[in-house]
């Protein structure tokens, strides 16, 4: 295996910001937006944005997290179940734009879940992608309308994403892995 | 993953996996709190609950968890299906075996007849009451009550007030609670406790004043009238006197304990009204636990693959 | 297995041979002529007899039964008396005695006659048991002296206990005329409930509903006192707990007339093996705690009890294969025993082989009155050849009842019978 780092501490603040000005240039009505982080690492960074938002506008946007695991396509193929951590949307999105907040998008089935699940809390009246890598490689067709950093990968790569706030460092990298 | 295939009892069942269990299930209360109740996971999985003994509550329940997964459910009731016309228990079983189905929810009146079901049926069983031997669901779902209102099982006091010989409920909730660090005490008739049962660890003491000041929660059982004709129970009226969680005994001990009852009750007798309805008791909370328990067991026994041959 | 004629000579050569009736042991041929005695030892037979070589194995009495259950008439399709001899040949056993609990039941002098006229087209010696009541109603006597004389060796109501102490007695007090064994299936009714396994640990974590040991052992000692009281020859069947044990030592200290038998399978087996809900373990008195085993195997080693009997009870596959409650009790029991027993009794417990082939042999046949000089010159040949040593797997090929409920399928067993000799025919077991 080896690691090549792809973003810093700092590389994705400046990410986590742009991200911030394009949710609020691309949406005019802010009181209606609503930022859904999906577990594990779309939830810290959905925080991260709900913060810089209100930065920018002094507007605190209603914040929830959403735990797919119910609604995954692969539950009768797996044989390990993942721990469920759980959904926590107190409130109502009829008729509100969804910012869906994720970490790494790659094949689109974990956003497709997503929008599955969402619709069990009301009809959003919009719903929007925010993601701080996307990776390419998509098998549904599905496509992120905020993007922090576009890294194309081949076959045997991957891309992890590390957080202050689970993981006690921020990094993006890419991991190869080496064939035996 | 949970460590055994079925779910047949709580005896020797691993801690861990109770709470799995356990955890699984609160987050299946929350799904129970969203507009739209459901979710896809067990769409495409078909569950016949094969009901040998008439039960609505536990019925409906499975259904509902059953349901709010997107599952398909297939209800067959004794009453109405050629067992009547005397069908043996092993030719119902292996038409639905033939069925090709993925779970079976059994309830029957004797002892280990889902045990006896998995050797006529490859299918995931889950024993909704087998007679006098073991209702894990409940027990499950009793335990997550407690969880919810205390936050931990372990340290636990929990007494179960009632007919304890004849009462599945009982001795699941005995399994379980001692197994995830509990303290039980048994209360009720002598004649109506298991002489052999102290061996399993569990405290007795007929007297339910005692019982009350010790415990922290109270599972009361319900006292079935037909073991009044017996000559198990001389009266009503002397069950509710001696062992009767009445509103003046519950007043009485000025405490706070949690009130807990599997249902269905008979108010003024074991427990009264007032008491089931008062701020101490969490048997409706019960109710609900009970779907989203139900959902959890479901869930976490019927993923992965659904045969062998489907490897592709 | 197979079953056919003797050779008019067959000799038997150079096995150890087991007389358990003088207590010897020898080495040597028997050779036998026209299915009776003609050598024992050293034997002058003629140049073409037939041979088996025995070498390695014990030749012994064939084994007695007195406790079986064949069905006829009414239930043949659980068994039949052909069946039931087949069954029994493989096991050893030349000699069984069949419980009247039949339908209709053996209550009359004419059902009497029809077993013992049956009996003759079968290889083994066959003797009905006939019922103490009629009907086994526990209230009106059956006509145990014209039941005698048509051939009852002995009198029971077996599958049901005699309830009443009253009747109990006058049955007893009848028997004394006649001289023969009454056999008391002793569980009180009413203690036992609906009981369906020992009460004990084992059935609370099962949820079934209990039969405690107090049942088998308070009606044991009610029989002993009115066995004494009354002078008559009583046997217990089937006995299966400790306590009973106590009871039936000390009484037999004063009392030889009191005489009892235990099931290989309460020998063998002890209730946690019912774990499994496994039917075929569902028995009448039933299998019991480690404790009350041992208790049974310490009765045996002092004589307590005195011989070992199957209580061999055939039931179809629908019969078993059900829910615990509805599944019938009993189990078959003639194939296994020996290798049941030597092992448990030989192997585990150091018993001497000459003892435990007592057990099978002239104590049965003590009880019944039956002859037990089996190895005397013109005897009609009673013989069993076995193998006491080696280890062997239980299964169903090893079946030749009717029925197939046992519980000891899978089973690693120690000693085989090899061969049965009786009434002019040999079963030879093949592997």
């Amino acid at each position: 295996m080896s690691n090549k780092i792809l973003m810093d501490s700092d590389s994705i603040g400046r990410s986590i910001t742009r991200l911030s000005y394009e949710i609020l240039e691309r949406n005019s009505n802010s009181q209606d937006i609503v930022l859904i982080g999906i577990h594990n690492r779309g939830v810290p960074l959905a925080a991260r944005i709900q913060n810089k938002i209100s930065d920018i506008s002094g507007v605190l946007l209603n914040k929830g997290s959403l735990d797919i695991t119910f609604h995954r396509d692969d539950y009768r193929e797996r044989l390990v179940i993942p721990q469920v951590k759980g959904t926590d949307i107190p409130f109502s999105l009829d008729g509100k734009t969804v910012i869906l907040v994720d970490d790494v998008l790659y094949t689109g089935r974990t956003i497709r879940a997503a929008m599955d699940e969402l619709n069990s809390f009301g009809r959003a009246a919009k719903v929007q992608l925010a993601v701080l890598v996307d990776r390419g490689h998509r098998e549904l067709p599905i496509k992120a309308d905020f993007v922090g950093k576009n890294i194309p990968t081949h076959e045997g790569e991957h891309v992890n994403v590390t957080l202050m706030e689970t993981d006690d460092v921020d990094s993006v990298y890419l991991l190869r892995n080496q064939e035996s | 993953m949970l460590q055994q295939r079925h779910l047949l009892g709580l005896e020797g069942y691993p801690a861990e996996d109770i709470q799995t269990i356990i955890d699984t299930a609160f987050k299946f209360r929350e799904v129970l709190d969203r507009p739209i109740k459901k979710v896809p996971s067990l769409q495409g999985v078909t569950i016949v609950n094969l009901f040998f003994e008439n039960s609505t509550r536990t019925r409906i329940s499975f259904e509902l968890a059953q349901k709010r997964l997107s599952a398909d459910t297939v209800n067959f009731s004794a009453s109405s299906s050629s067992l009547q016309k005397g069908e043996s228990f092993k030719d119902t079983a292996q038409n639905i075996e033939a069925m090709k189905i993925d779970a079976v929810v059994i309830r029957h009146p004797t002892p280990g007849a889902p045990k006896l079901l998995t050797e006529f049926i490859d299918a995931v069983i889950i024993n909704a009451g087998d007679g006098t031997h073991e209702h894990p669901t409940q027990a499950i779902l009793d335990m997550m009550s407690l969880h919810e209102k205390f936050g931990k099982l372990k340290g636990l006091k929990v007494g179960i007030i009632g007919d304890i010989s004849h009462s599945r409920v009982a001795l699941s909730n005995i399994h379980g609670l001692l197994i995830m660090g509990a303290d039980v005490t048994l209360c009720g008739p002598p004649n109506l406790i298991p002489p052999f049962i102290k061996d399993l660890g569990v405290n007795i003491n007929y007297n339910v004043d005692e019982v009350i000041e010790w415990a922290d929660a109270l599972n009361i059982l319900r006292i079935q009238r037909e073991r009044m004709g017996l000559g198990l129970v001389p009266s009503v009226r002397e069950y509710r006197a001696m062992f009767g969680i009445t509103q003046e005994r519950l007043e009485s001990h000025q405490k706070e304990i949690v009130i807990m009852h599997p249902g269905p009750m008979n108010r003024g007798v074991e427990i009264d009204g007032t008491v089931a309805d008062g701020d101490q008791a969490i048997i409706l909370d019960q109710v609900l636990n009970g779907v989203a328990s139900r959902m959890a067991i479901l869930y976490l026994l019927c993923g992965g693959k659904s045969s062998e041959e489907d490897e592709s | 297995m197979k079953i056919e004629k003797m050779a008019k000579n067959l000799i038997l050569k150079n096995g150890t041979i087991m007389d358990p009736f003088h207590g010897k042991t020898i080495s040597g041929d028997i050779w036998l002529k026209d299915g009776k005695i003609a050598g024992v030892g050293k034997v002058d037979a003629p140049k073409d007899s037939l041979t088996i070589d025995c070498s390695g194995k014990v030749i012994t009495h064939g084994f007695c039964d007195i406790h079986v259950h064949f069905r006829e008439p009414g239930r043949e399709d659980k068994e039949t008396l052909i069946t039931g001899s087949h069954s029994a040949m493989a096991g050893g056993f030349t000699r069984v005695c069949v419980m009247p609990n039949t339908n209709p039941p053996l209550d009359t002098p004419e059902s009497i006659n029809f077993i013992r006229e049956k009996a003759e087209e079968c290889p083994i010696h066959i003797h009905p048991i006939g019922a103490v009541t009629k009907s086994q109603n526990g209230n009106d006597l059956t006509e145990m002296g014209l039941m005698h004389n048509e051939g009852a060796v002995a009198f029971s109501d077996d599958g049901l206990p005699i309830q009443n102490g009253a009747m109990m007695r006058i049955a007893l007090e009848y028997a004394t005329m006649i001289d023969v064994p009454v056999i008391n299936h002793a569980e009180d009714e009413c203690l036992r409930a609906e009981g369906l396994m020992h009460e004990g640990i084992i059935s609370t974590q099962l949820g079934l509903p209990g039969n405690p040991d107090l049942a088998e052992s308070a009606m044991v000692y009610r029989d002993l006192e009115l066995a004494e009281f009354t002078g008559a020859r009583l046997h217990i069947p089937h006995v299966s707990s400790m306590k009973a044990v106590q009871h039936i030592r000390e009484m037999k200290s004063k009392n030889e007339k009191v005489t009892a038998e235990v099931t290989p399978h309460h020998l063998f087996f002890n209730d946690e093996a019912l774990t499994s809900y496994n039917t075929n373990l569902k028995v009448a008195p039933p299998i019991r705690t480690e404790s009350d085993r041992k208790a049974l195997i310490e009765a045996v080693k002092d004589g307590t009890i005195d011989c070992i009997a199957t209580d061999h009870a055939p039931h179809t596959i629908e019969d078993k294969e059900t829910t615990f409650d509805l599944a019938s009790f009993g189990m078959i029991g003639l194939e296994s025993c020996f290798g049941a027993i030597n092992k448990v009794l030989v192997h585990d417990e150091g018993f001497e082989l000459g003892s435990v082939v007592k057990l099978l042999t002239s104590n049965p046949r003590a009880i019944m009155g039956f002859e037990q000089d089996l190895f005397s010159e013109g005897t009609n040949a009673e013989i069993t050849i076995l193998d006491p040593d080696v280890e062997w797997t239980f299964e169903k090929v090893h079946v030749q009842s009717r029925s197939i409920n046992s519980p000891y399928y899978g089973e690693i067993l120690k000693g085989k019978v090899e061969y049965t000799i009786s009434r002019g025919q040999i079963m030879i077991q093949l592997s």
